[in-house]
């Protein structure tokens, strides 16, 4: 479908909503390859220097009787501590870093796209697809190496009749192989859709009639994004535990 | 604004996708309003819970997500 029929004037919007979304080439305006460095590329690396810069700030002068930057840190790390011992278990403490790793990431990601003018690395699904492979994967491997066969008991329900069983398996299996497809699109589809929507208010700003109503609708998904942002990190991050969990702990 | 049906099909194959996005809110509320019923029968139980309610609070809301990307795919990607 040609995509000037939706854009632009046509639809009677300044600017097209999904236009934020558009990964354009950093330096001079040549098609996007493989290295070349992009807006993404950018903010997902101002993400990761956040993370760094506000950790090694925090931990610069460690005491036992915390200073603020340093109690903040040491919250952040006894959330995803607790959260990890909780959901997956203790023998799931293990992968920690991996979890706090994620956590930190999506969380500076969205939170830096909420910034005026910036980018949502986490809006495209080329990037939380990465994400949850990189989980899926690490959690199937490791379901089969701690367990070996016996991980496939995470198919095969004991608890239903033996009749239902085999129905079940099937069922088990393909929801299976959906959770990297739904754990990157609820990432992806959350931050993208916050985004448009913020946009499309901001679009109707520009009529005068509706200015102020507009504003102020803003203002109030604005507020409900941040929280989204919050949020999703912590939903990304929780599901990836509970996948874990099953695969420490694979019999039903 | 000119178009063929084929378009005007994309758009209201989009609308109606875009139900589902509505319909999922109510599966969210569902999770929501019970958890707050059962924490306000049981307060001391509630905090405890809570990574359970937003763990269901995802699985709803994954299916909404799912329908507002059928709508997205159906405007630009078809």
């Amino acid at each position: 479908m040609a995509t000037e029929a939706i854009h632009g004037e046509e639809t009677g919007l300044v600017f097209h909503p999904l236009d934020q979304f558009l990964v354009t080439p950093l330096f001079g305006d040549g098609g996007v390859s493989w290295f070349t460095i992009t807006n993404a590329t950018l903010w997902m690396a101002l993400g990761v220097l956040l993370i760094w810069a506000i950790m090694a700030f925090a931990t610069r002068h460690r005491s036992i009787v915390p200073g603020k930057m340093q109690s903040v840190a040491e919250l952040i790390y006894g959330f995803i501590y607790k959260m990890v011992e909780d959901v997956a278990g203790h023998d799931g403490v293990k992968y920690f870093p991996y979890i706090m790793a994620l956590f930190l990431f999506i969380l500076a990601a969205n939170s830096l796209a909420l910034l005026p003018m910036s980018f949502a690395p986490t809006s495209h699904i080329a990037v939380t697809a990465v994400l949850a492979l990189a989980v899926f994967i690490t959690v199937t491997v490791i379901g089969f190496v701690k367990n070996g066969a016996a991980f496939l008991g995470l198919f095969w329900v004991s608890s239903a009749p033996l009749a239902l069983r085999p129905i079940l398996a099937v069922i088990e299996l393909i929801s299976y192989f959906v959770r990297p497809v739904s754990h990157s699109i609820r990432l992806a589809g959350n931050i993208m859709a916050g985004h448009a929507v913020m946009k499309v208010f901001a679009a109707f700003a520009a009529i005068t009639l509706v200015s102020p109503l507009s504003i102020l609708a803003i203002t109030a998904i604005y507020g409900l994004e941040v929280l989204v942002a919050v949020v999703q990190a912590y939903v990304f991050t929780i599901l990836t535990c509970v996948y874990l969990k099953d695969s420490l702990h694979p019999s039903h | 604004m000119e178009g063929d049906i084929a378009n005007m099909g994309q758009f209201i194959g989009a609308g109606i996708a875009g139900l589902g996005t509505g319909i999922s809110a109510i599966g969210v509320g569902n999770v929501a309003a019970n958890f707050l019923g059962g924490a306000l029968r049981n307060p001391s139980a509630a905090a405890s819970q809570t990574a359970t309610l937003f763990i269901g609070i995802a699985f709803a809301e994954a299916l909404g997500i799912f329908a507002f990307l059928v709508a997205l795919l159906l405007m630009f990607a078809v």
